[in-house]
């Protein structure tokens, strides 16, 4: 684990220094190029701004009610907890529908037991690896108007549980 | 979908807030969640815009088509179907490396381009054929390599390591995409 941990800080800054030499390799302007990247970014992240407070104020609404707490209780019922812990199975049940819905959930597990607790691991982990596959299949078979989707949803649901066991997993050790 | 499902949450935690006697509480909620979200978007937009600074140079360095082209071999083993040169090989490989890069914008347009390329080789219009199945499979096994967002909200929620997360993240990454992979040719065989 300590090994993955060190390769996880080198990875970042690799990536940084890789793409930037191939800038400069490339004999390209990487700073005007640089800036212009980041007037996207910037674009995206004011763009996405009120999806994220609508969805934040509704989860606060929804955790501050006592709704999630029972919600929990209720889901902890039927699995045990040893398994799965009750607060991630909203999170990965929102998610196949939408990736900013299942970000706010997250975001209120980090605030209530803090990212570096098994909790808020495994909830960073599922969520990198895991796809809206409800919306993506809608958009993408919509697009060319097809309605017999085969074994889309199967082999999708299937490699999204491989990706949250695998989160689980790894989340309980570190 | 996003409609109703926040429509639900707040309908239902102001219901069960006035039945439970915290709607005082609930109050408190919007006000701090929506302070919340300011605040984190403030952290994102700093490490967003120099994270898509950064992808900016690479794409215009030729990294996008040089890694697509890299790709080609691993496509024309998952796609059998797609006569060798067809459009929806290069359509497909641009998409993978955008998602892999995590550039939304050029993996969306690429991906659609490549389901309307799959479609001219369908001949049953309105089945999906075993390479859509696959490439959407593909596609919603999660490729993103570097997971920015997360590290971005993690660092903004107190974690004494952000970036702790990009390896076990990648492993499970890698996991879910061969599962979904094994799953496709799987199926592709039994499936009618």
């Amino acid at each position: 684990m300590n090994l993955i941990l060190y390769l996880s800080d080198l990875i970042l800054p690799f990536a940084v220094f890789y793409i930037v030499a191939a800038g400069l390799l490339a004999g390209r302007p990487v700073y005007d190029d640089f800036v212009n990247g980041a007037k996207e970014g910037f674009k995206t992240v004011l763009g996405v701004m009120p999806t994220l407070i609508g969805l934040m104020a509704g989860v606060a609404v929804l955790r501050a009610s006592g709704f999630l707490t029972f919600l929990a209780a209720f889901l902890a019922r039927f699995i045990s907890e040893q398994l799965v812990m009750p607060e991630l199975i909203s999170v990965i049940l929102v998610k196949l529908f939408s990736s900013s819905a299942a970000t706010g959930l997250a975001l209120d597990i980090f605030r209530e037991y803090g990212t570096d607790s098994r909790l808020g691991m495994a909830v960073s982990l599922m969520l990198s690896c895991t796809e809206t596959i409800f919306y993506t299949m809608s958009v993408y078979y919509m697009s060319v108007k097809v309605k017999k989707t085969r074994y889309t949803l199967p082999g999708a649901l299937a490699a999204t549980a491989a990706g949250v066991v695998m989160s689980l997993v790894l989340a309980a050790r570190m | 979908m996003l409609n109703l499902l926040w429509g639900a949450m707040i309908v239902i935690g102001v219901i069960w807030g006035s039945l439970h006697g915290t709607l005082g509480a609930v109050t408190e909620g919007v006000l701090g969640g929506a302070r919340d979200a300011v605040s984190l978007c403030v952290t994102m937009l700093g490490i967003l815009s120099f994270w898509s600074g950064i992808l900016e140079i690479g794409e215009r360095a030729g990294l996008l088509e040089k890694f697509s082209r890299a790709l080609r071999p691993l496509i024309r083993f998952l796609f059998p179907g797609i006569p060798k040169g067809h459009p929806a090989e290069q359509a497909i490989s641009t998409n993978v490396i955008a998602n892999m890069l995590g550039l939304g914008w050029a993996a969306t347009p690429a991906g659609l381009k490549a389901m309307e390329q799959l479609d001219t080789l369908n001949e049953k219009k309105g089945v999906a054929t075993n390479a859509m199945c696959t490439f959407l499979i593909l596609n919603m096994s999660s490729l993103q390599l570097i997971p920015i967002n997360m590290i971005a909200y993690r660092s903004q929620y107190g974690s004494v390591a952000p970036a702790a997360i990009v390896m076990p993240a990648l492993l499970a990454t890698t996991v879910s995409t061969i599962v979904g992979i094994l799953a496709a040719k799987a199926f592709e065989r039994t499936w009618p």
